[in-house]
């Protein structure tokens, strides 16, 4: 086979495997505007909130410690060497409940009928107050996640695919990142247990039936408080997952908030509320980008992929608005 | 009666507080960023810069007998925020800016220069700034961006035998201004060697770089270069520790070389090498009185984990290079409390060898400093590091080297040109 097709598979390869990436941030929007009609500013912070927690609790790190040592003038860093990994990531998940059940209390609470703009524009207040604790809580420095995953280049492609090049070409084998197939692995199991928790559990029931009607999920006695905090929870633990993911690769740092900002051309391509949506639109975007810096960007200059994603999404806009799983939307008149 | 004179007093007091009055005699502004996606690398330079002033007012009392008064504003690495800051601080008597960031001194060149306020780009911002004859206000010693791609290419040119003909070298930047940067540079030193750039940008942030990884891959240039800054740094190393890259010949910037930088690839990063313009680690004198002073007594801006990391050797460096530059004005100027013409004055009369970088408890921490009118940049001197994943420290592998001077003065001297017309500057006579 010719290096150049060999090629081509490879950047599609990688370019669905970012796409799972970008899907593991999206999932956490689709989640939250399903349910409550709320596009959550602040996923991409919650996503770096989990993370740097997650660390706070595998390194042993006393939360809020500088703020400490300043008042008080002692010098506690550490309360122990540190928790395994799962515990952590259990504890984790217990800070994230925590914040979902304060967000519905001291937010979404006070917000019941209030126009989704000024729902929207309390998530970015969220955003910038979690941006602010975490940095308070745990420290502005870079800290390193190990959650015991694998990563680096895989020598079992690389070695089954360098036979594939025509004979005397210069090929080196494919190349795919172990921890993208993990991420890949881990996002399969996700949809699959979201799914099965909303199809099969009494509250993704009562999950389903807040997110087609408010109103009518009311009147049969569903709490809508306690579905939002549900919710809040899910999207904590799907940022948590995604902070892992993204955060093995480039270690904890206030700009990992940023890739939430790869997520929206993924929900606007996929639809707002949509799970096979937010899978299928990281899928199509990261193609899609890949390719197009693969075979266009070193005409242009290269650096397509963050401008390529929002034209693509944009295209989609001007022909299918609600995405391509989305729901439409008919007002009556 | 009493009753007015508390009020007089209270209103006394309240002027004096409000107007930002204080007794201290020199000031010095801190535009530092510890907040936001750039704050890990921002902390540690603004905790060396605070600190050395706060040692030389703990144990010197100050510099020529004058108290230093210093003053931080966060800009967030914000270039909006950092005018605001400049803005807000002038008039506290601001002696001089360290503005951290390529995007706010090109903001503060005009202002700055207007105000007779001096900057001190240290080894970032404008390169071409380096011509004191045009920039009189902007300093960017000890070397800027140009010196910096043309070292590394002699450091090139020494690992393959001094040829490097036909060879392809690649660089990885950061897809702005700054990034942009070597770009002239290493244009003109390809056609002056042979070899052949590869130019891969990485928007901002940096955090997905699969496109440029996979395409170094596939074509194996023989070296890797990188421009980047915060966290396309970690993912760059990251990325070339996964695609297996020979580590040794991957080499960054000044701003992709430090402990933050590699850390979070573990053993992968171990081998990456880059350029820096000062000193290593903290086996230095002035450290001793660092912590004597300023750590051990609870001053110290931050924890005092980051002393002889490289960001704070930086930050203290630059701290050393202010503190020095206003004793030189004080000694041509004849007081203590200088202005900032003064300090201008002194800046551009600096003058720094070995013994007194040894009476400063920094021996062979940098490059002697020679700055002149024409100019400003210093000896365009810097040194290689490699780091070692083991004992998680960087080892300088070079000595102190120049850059090809014949390629930089010559695109210093165009660019500025090019600068002096565009704004109807008349350059000085040196």
């Amino acid at each position: 086979m010719s290096p150049v097709i060999l090629n081509t598979i490879e950047v599609i390869l990688n370019g669905l495997m970012t796409g799972v990436m970008y899907s593991l941030v999206a999932l956490g929007f689709v989640l939250i505007f399903k349910a409550s009609g709320i596009f959550n500013y602040a996923q991409g912070v919650m996503a770096l909130f989990a993370a740097l927690t997650l660390v706070g609790f595998q390194t042993g790190q006393v939360p809020f410690s500088h703020l400490i040592n300043v008042i008080f003038g002692t010098n506690y860093h550490n309360w122990s060497n540190g928790i395994n990994t799962f515990l952590a990531i259990v504890l984790t998940m217990l800070v994230m409940i925590a914040l979902a059940w304060l967000v519905e209390r001291v937010v979404l609470r006070h917000l019941v009928n209030q126009e989704q703009i000024i729902l929207f524009m309390a998530t970015i207040g969220l955003a910038f107050f979690m941006e602010g604790l975490g940095d308070l809580m745990w420290g502005a420095n870079i800290k390193v996640l190990d959650v015991g995953l694998p990563s680096g280049g895989s020598f079992w492609l690389e070695d089954v695919t360098r036979e594939w090049a025509s004979e005397g070409s210069e090929y080196y084998g494919m190349y795919i990142d172990v921890l993208d197939v993990w991420a890949a692995g881990i996002a399969v199991v996700l949809v699959i247990a979201l799914t099965i928790f909303s199809q099969y559990t009494k509250t993704g029931r009562a999950l389903r039936a807040v997110a087609d009607d408010h109103q009518a999920a009311l009147t049969v006695g569903i709490s809508l408080r306690t579905i939002w905090v549900v919710v809040w929870s899910i999207a904590g633990f799907v940022a948590l997952v995604a902070g892992i993911m993204w955060g093995s690769k480039s270690g904890i740092q206030f700009s990992l908030s940023l890739i939430a900002l790869k997520a929206l051309p993924v929900l606007i391509l996929g639809g707002f509320t949509s799970i096979p949506g937010a899978i299928i639109g990281g899928l199509v975007i990261g193609v899609g980008e890949k390719l197009f810096e693969f075979g266009i960007g070193p005409l242009i200059g290269g650096a397509t992929e963050n401008w390529f994603a929002y034209v693509l999404a944009l295209l989609f806009l001007m022909f299918r608005p609600q995405g391509l799983f989305g729901d439409k939307i008919i007002e009556r008149v | 009666m009493k009753l007015r004179s508390l009020t007089a007093a209270a209103i006394a007091t309240t002027l004096a507080l409000g107007s930002g009055v204080v007794s201290a005699d020199l000031t010095f502004p801190s535009l530092s960023y510890r907040t936001g996606a750039y704050a890990p690398n921002g902390i540690p330079f603004a905790d060396g810069y605070a600190d050395y002033f706060t040692m030389l007012n703990e144990r010197d009392g100050g510099i020529g007998g004058a108290k230093i008064n210093f003053i931080e504003c966060e800009t967030g690495y914000n270039t909006e925020k950092g005018v605001e800051c400049y803005e807000s601080t002038k008039g506290e008597g601001a002696l001089l800016y360290q503005p951290l960031s390529t995007g706010i001194t090109y903001q503060l060149i005009p202002k700055a220069t207007a105000d007779g306020i001096p900057v001190h780009s240290m080894g970032y911002g404008r390169t071409s700034a380096a011509n004191g004859k045009v920039f009189s206000h902007i300093f960017n010693y000890p070397g800027n961006y140009w010196d910096a791609a043309s070292i590394i290419i002699k450091h090139i040119l020494d690992e393959e035998g001094g040829d490097i003909k036909d060879k392809n070298i690649a660089l990885v930047y950061h897809n702005s201004a700054y990034g942009k940067e070597p770009i002239r540079t290493l244009e003109e030193l390809a056609k002056k060697h042979g070899y052949k750039l590869t130019l891969l940008a990485v928007d901002h942030p940096g955090q997905e770089q699969k496109s440029q990884w996979l395409q170094i891959r596939r074509e194996r240039p023989d070296y890797v270069l990188m421009w980047g800054w915060g966290v396309m740094n970690q993912v760059a190393i990251q990325e070339a520790a996964n695609i297996r890259y020979p580590m040794d010949k991957f080499i960054g910037v000044w701003w992709s070389s430090s402990e933050n930088d590699v850390i979070p690839s573990g053993s992968g990063a171990n081998g990456y090498k880059a350029i820096n313009f000062h000193g290593v680690g903290d086996d230095f004198g002035v450290y001793d009185d660092l912590r004597k002073y300023v750590v051990d007594t609870g001053k110290a801006a931050g924890d005092g984990s980051n002393l002889g990391t490289v960001l704070y050797n930086r930050g203290m460096y630059a701290a050393v290079l202010a503190a020095e530059a206003a004793r030189t004005a004080q000694e041509i100027h004849g007081v203590a409390e200088i202005n900032a013409s003064q300090m201008r004055d002194g800046m551009e009369a600096l003058k720094i060898d070995q013994t007194r970088m040894a009476e400063l408890g920094l021996a062979d921490f940098g490059p002697e400093i020679n700055v002149t009118c024409e100019s400003h940049g210093g000896p365009g001197q810097a040194a290689i590091q490699q780091w070692d994943a083991e004992s998680k420290t960087w080892k300088l592998i070079t000595d102190f080297a120049g850059a090809d001077r014949d390629v930089i003065d010559a695109l210093i001297a165009e660019d500025s040109a090019a600068f002096a017309a565009e704004n109807s500057i008349t350059p000085r006579s040196c």
